[in-house]
């Protein structure tokens, strides 16, 4: 107990910086980098929903999605860690999302160019 | 660092308990790969029907108010905050700060499905749950049936695995009491700040989708 206090205790501010893997202990990230990261969060949802009152036409939902990729992002990169982990860990992590994109552009590719059925409505082919 | 075999929590088919938190963790992602397969497939469905269905889903959409929408998208994102200073706090082997944490992401967790449950009340009010008491006088009415159908699935899915969360923060509770997490172990706290962050990131997809993209926000703000 008191030995792995020691180890993290002297973890500073400069250990965010390191690599996972190089020493036993696990990587703890400094507070400030959690407060620093919800705020982050909190400015981008303020965004989000601001664009929403902005007339924004076909750029309104690719608008709203990056900002949704981008939160998540950092939520998976510091909240989960896996910025801190092993490459094997950043595989297991990447497979769903990767599989996710696998499924919604062959699935979407299909369902755009079907050219029998009725047209899509402009606005969201505009964003295609 | 050298008495990881002494560890009461170490089991007997690891080395030590860095390699038995890492099968952990790596167990935990494959489950939250599973999971993004789960919601994935709701999100390909509601893509695959606001593409055919673009203005009732607009519609509908109208009807969500974004007022509580970004309210609960706060909420989420600071019970996210709250989990991941749990999972320091027992990193660093503090048990009562670890409990307050837990304490506090509960806490923002029952305000999450207090506020859910104001909103499915208000759509209950209006006759939106699709079903025999569905009635929206419109021409687009039967497609926007399919879009509160999809928004009741998806929060619905949400939510229970908000419930599931809260209950397996219950779970947790009586063995951060018994002292039964440290520094040197403590991944059933890791792999459910894991599980936590993963319901946040969904909501952080459902918001946009749901709530705000090419409605009208004026309209039930």
């Amino acid at each position: 107990m008191d030995s792995s206090v020691d180890t993290v205790g002297g973890t500073g501010h400069s250990n965010v910086d390191h690599q996972a893997g190089h020493h036993d202990g696990p990587h703890i990230a400094p507070m400030r980098m959690y407060i620093s990261i919800v705020c982050l969060l909190f400015v981008m949802t303020a965004v989000t929903v601001g664009a929403a009152f902005v007339e924004l036409g076909a750029l309104g939902t690719p608008i709203a999605l990056a900002i949704a990729i981008f939160k998540a992002s950092f939520v998976v990169l510091f909240f989960m860690h896996v910025r801190y982990n092993t490459p094997l860990m950043w595989v297991f992590a990447g497979a769903g999302f990767f599989w996710l994109l696998i499924m919604f552009s062959l699935t979407m590719q299909d369902y755009v160019s079907r050219g029998w059925e009725a047209p899509a409505p402009i606005q969201f082919l505009d964003l295609l | 660092m050298s008495s990881h075999t002494d560890n009461p929590a170490l089991q007997h088919h690891f080395d030590d308990l860095k390699q038995q938190n890492e099968a952990a963790n790596m167990g935990m992602w494959a489950f939250l790969a599973q999971e993004i397969m789960f919601f994935g497939g709701l999100f390909l469905a509601y893509t695959v029907y606001r593409y055919k269905y673009f203005e009732a889903f607009v519609e509908g959409s109208n009807h969500l108010p974004i007022f509580w929408g970004a309210l609960n998208t706060g909420v989420l994102i600071a019970s996210s905050f709250t989990v991941a200073m749990a999972v320091r706090s027992a990193q660093l082997g503090r048990a009562k700060a670890l409990f307050n944490w837990i304490i506090g992401t509960m806490v923002l967790g029952v305000a999450f499905l207090g506020i859910k449950s104001i909103e499915y009340a208000d759509k209950y009010h209006h006759g939106l749950i699709p079903g025999p008491n569905f009635h929206y006088d419109g021409p687009l009415a039967p497609q926007m049936k399919i879009f509160f159908s999809f928004y009741f699935v998806m929060t619905g899915m949400h939510a229970l695995h908000m419930i599931i969360g809260i209950g397996l923060m219950i779970w947790l509770i009586p063995k951060i009491r018994r002292g039964a997490f440290s520094g040197e172990y403590y991944s059933p706290i890791e792999n459910f700040g894991l599980y936590w962050h993963f319901v946040d990131i969904v909501w952080i997809f459902l918001f946009p989708l749901l709530y705000l993209i090419g409605r009208d926000p004026w309209i039930h703000l």
